[in-house]
């Protein structure tokens, strides 16, 4: 199959493209980016067959529009609860599908979620640097924010077999209000067994200071026992950090790898997607959680994305895909309610 | 020496690791951040996918996959007792730098107040011996201590409009290069013609946590002639056998 190109119609602010993450250099203060919701980037790669940190297309709450250029595009994605449409057409919120040359693909914001991401088989082929293709706009380092009329080159392909059109089926796609998990640390001893008490049991609203630095959340005012200026240390992806304002900062992919606020837990890598995918004005708890139960929850969500299929859609029914149909009764009726 | 410090192993999140030798700006806890750094750089330890030095701790981030924060711990307490190695000499470098009144926006307000005559203040800032502690705020800002106590003047309430690179600043005690143009709440001295970040370089990156720096005054015709060689690659800083 020939090179194809993704043409960008319409892009709403943030759309950048990320892969894994630019590691090895946080030493030096560079962030190190990355998707905001890394288990549905990674789902999209894995129903591809794409390694797992294929740089994939990230779109931001407001949506994105695109075509394939000249040839077709296989393609997937997942997200936040986003309304897909395939040339005007309504398509399951997460799909894998051939996007034909000319046809429109676009995302409007759904009723929830803040993030979606667009794979394509083999990955974008945009430029490498500083060893990553993660674009962090503050910086200018791997580039700018998409805009319309940007065409995206896709990795060529090695004769790779076609995958067939699929619903992505899996439960941590769905919306999930339960508490954020959060490990204490690093430096919960700045703050009293009563302050931290009062955090796990208050509600938190995010407000309109959201970006992919950082999540910035207002509720109680969580007060410091040993005042709020640290001398600088490291930054981990999750740390909430209390400002001398008394409100939870969390900080997201885009976050500086130091930093001086004292930092009373850090959210747990199986919840940081669901927590990227609020939006300003919802609300959440955070739970405290053991490192036993911390480690439990990745691998159980990594183990859960590796095991990720496609069910058929009903658009662009093929023999095979019919008969998959007849076979499993109830899918069809999951289909209708697209 | 600092051999009866003993570091606190923090965890942060279920992938990284903090290792704290204390809680306040000290060469010698830095050389404890630098010497555990330089031992896990040689060691191979399985799982550690990067670390990055601060003024009094190190942050290590690994791959929970690969290794329980236990047997880290267990593993960086073993190698923080054995014998220190380095894996590179601490490098010495000579950055040129220029106060002329159109590079030193702000050097008018520090003298005002911290009540001394600007070619004062000028003198204690270009004569300092200075160490790299680390990097933050944005890729390359280069965090120096060895400021002398006379410059220190506390941060802006309200940040001021963005340095351009190469900016020299100074706030709360402590001195910086910056790397890109970003609005701060630091005092703008003068400036450097010598990229301490550029992307466009093998090393993008001037100095390492460690490394010894100072400043050598040039004036603003040398400034411009430095910045043009700069500009077509040429480092500028010089680098020194550390003495």
């Amino acid at each position: 199959m020939s090179a194809s190109r993704l043409k960008i119609l319409r892009a709403s602010a943030g759309a950048t493209i990320q892969d894994g993450g630019r590691f090895l250099m946080r030493r030096y203060g560079v962030t190190p980016s990355g998707p905001m919701d890394w288990a549905a980037f990674a789902t999209v790669n894995r129903v591809l067959r794409n390694p797992k940190d294929a740089a994939a297309l990230e779109i931001s709450i407001g949506g994105i529009e695109f075509t394939s250029e000249e040839a077709p595009l296989d393609l997937a994605f997942a997200g936040g609860g986003f309304n897909w449409a395939r040339d005007g057409k309504t398509v399951p919120s997460a799909a894998r599908i051939r996007l034909h040359a000319g046809e429109r693909l676009s995302a409007k914001p759904g009723t929830w979620g803040a993030w979606a991401y667009v794979g394509v088989a083999g990955g974008f082929d945009t430029p490498i640097e500083m060893g990553s293709q993660s674009m962090h706009s503050r910086s200018g380092i791997g580039g700018r924010m998409i805009e319309a009329g940007d065409t995206l080159p896709v990795a060529p392909q090695a004769s790779a077999p076609a995958l067939p059109d699929g619903k992505i089926v899996s439960t941590r796609l769905g919306r999930d209000e339960t508490p954020i998990r959060v490990l204490l640390g690093p430096q919960d001893d700045y703050f009293s067994n009563d302050t931290i008490a009062a955090f796990f049991a208050a509600s938190f609203s995010l407000t309109p200071a959201a970006d992919r630095m950082a999540y910035r959340f207002t509720g109680p005012k969580i007060e410091h026992a040993l005042g709020f200026n640290i001398v600088s240390d490291g930054i981990a992806a999750g740390a909430i950090q209390i400002g001398g304002d008394g409100e939870p900062l969390v900080l997201m992919a885009d976050h500086q790898p130091t930093g001086g606020y004292p930092k009373i837990g850090t959210v747990i890598r199986a919840d940081i997607g669901r927590l990227a995918q609020m939006r300003p004005g919802e609300t959440c708890r955070f739970a405290a959680c053991t490192m036993n139960e911390a480690r439990a929850a990745l691998f159980a969500l990594e183990d859960e994305i590796a095991a990720t299929a496609c069910q058929p859609i009903a658009a662009g029914f093929s023999s095979e895909v019919l008969r998959s149909l007849n076979l499993i009764d109830g899918i069809v009726r999951t289909v209708s309610d697209q | 020496m600092n051999e009866t410090i003993q570091p606190r192993f923090l965890p942060a999140g279920e992938s990284a690791l903090v290792v704290e030798y204390g809680r306040v700006i000290d060469p010698l806890l830095h050389d404890r951040v630098l010497a555990l750094d330089a031992a896990i750089a040689l060691s191979n330890i399985k799982g550690i996918i990067e670390t990055v030095p601060t003024y009094r701790s190190l942050m290590i981030h690994f791959d929970p996959r690969a290794i329980t924060p236990e047997a880290l711990t267990q593993t960086l307490a073993d190698l923080d007792t054995q014998p220190r190695q380095q894996t590179r000499s601490k490098k010495r470098w000579r950055i040129p730098v220029c106060y002329d009144p159109s590079l030193a926006e702000d050097l008018g307000e520090v003298a005002d107040a911290l009540r001394m005559p600007p070619d004062r203040i000028v003198a204690l800032h270009v004569s300092a011996r200075y160490r790299v502690y680390m990097y933050g705020f944005a890729p390359g800002f280069t965090f120096l201590g060895g400021l002398p106590e006379a410059l220190t003047i506390s941060r802006r309430a309200t940040p001021r409009p963005p340095a351009p690179p190469g900016s020299l600043l100074i706030a709360g005690g402590q001195a910086l290069i910056a790397s890109i143009a970003m609005p701060t709440g630091w005092y703008v001295l003068g400036r450097t013609p010598a990229r301490v970040f550029d992307p466009a370089r093998a090393r993008p990156f001037l100095t390492d946590a460690g490394d010894d720096l100072v400043f050598e005054q040039v004036d603003l015709d040398q400034f411009n002639n430095l910045t043009r060689e700069a500009e077509s690659g040429a480092l500028v800083a010089h680098e020194e056998a550390a003495g």
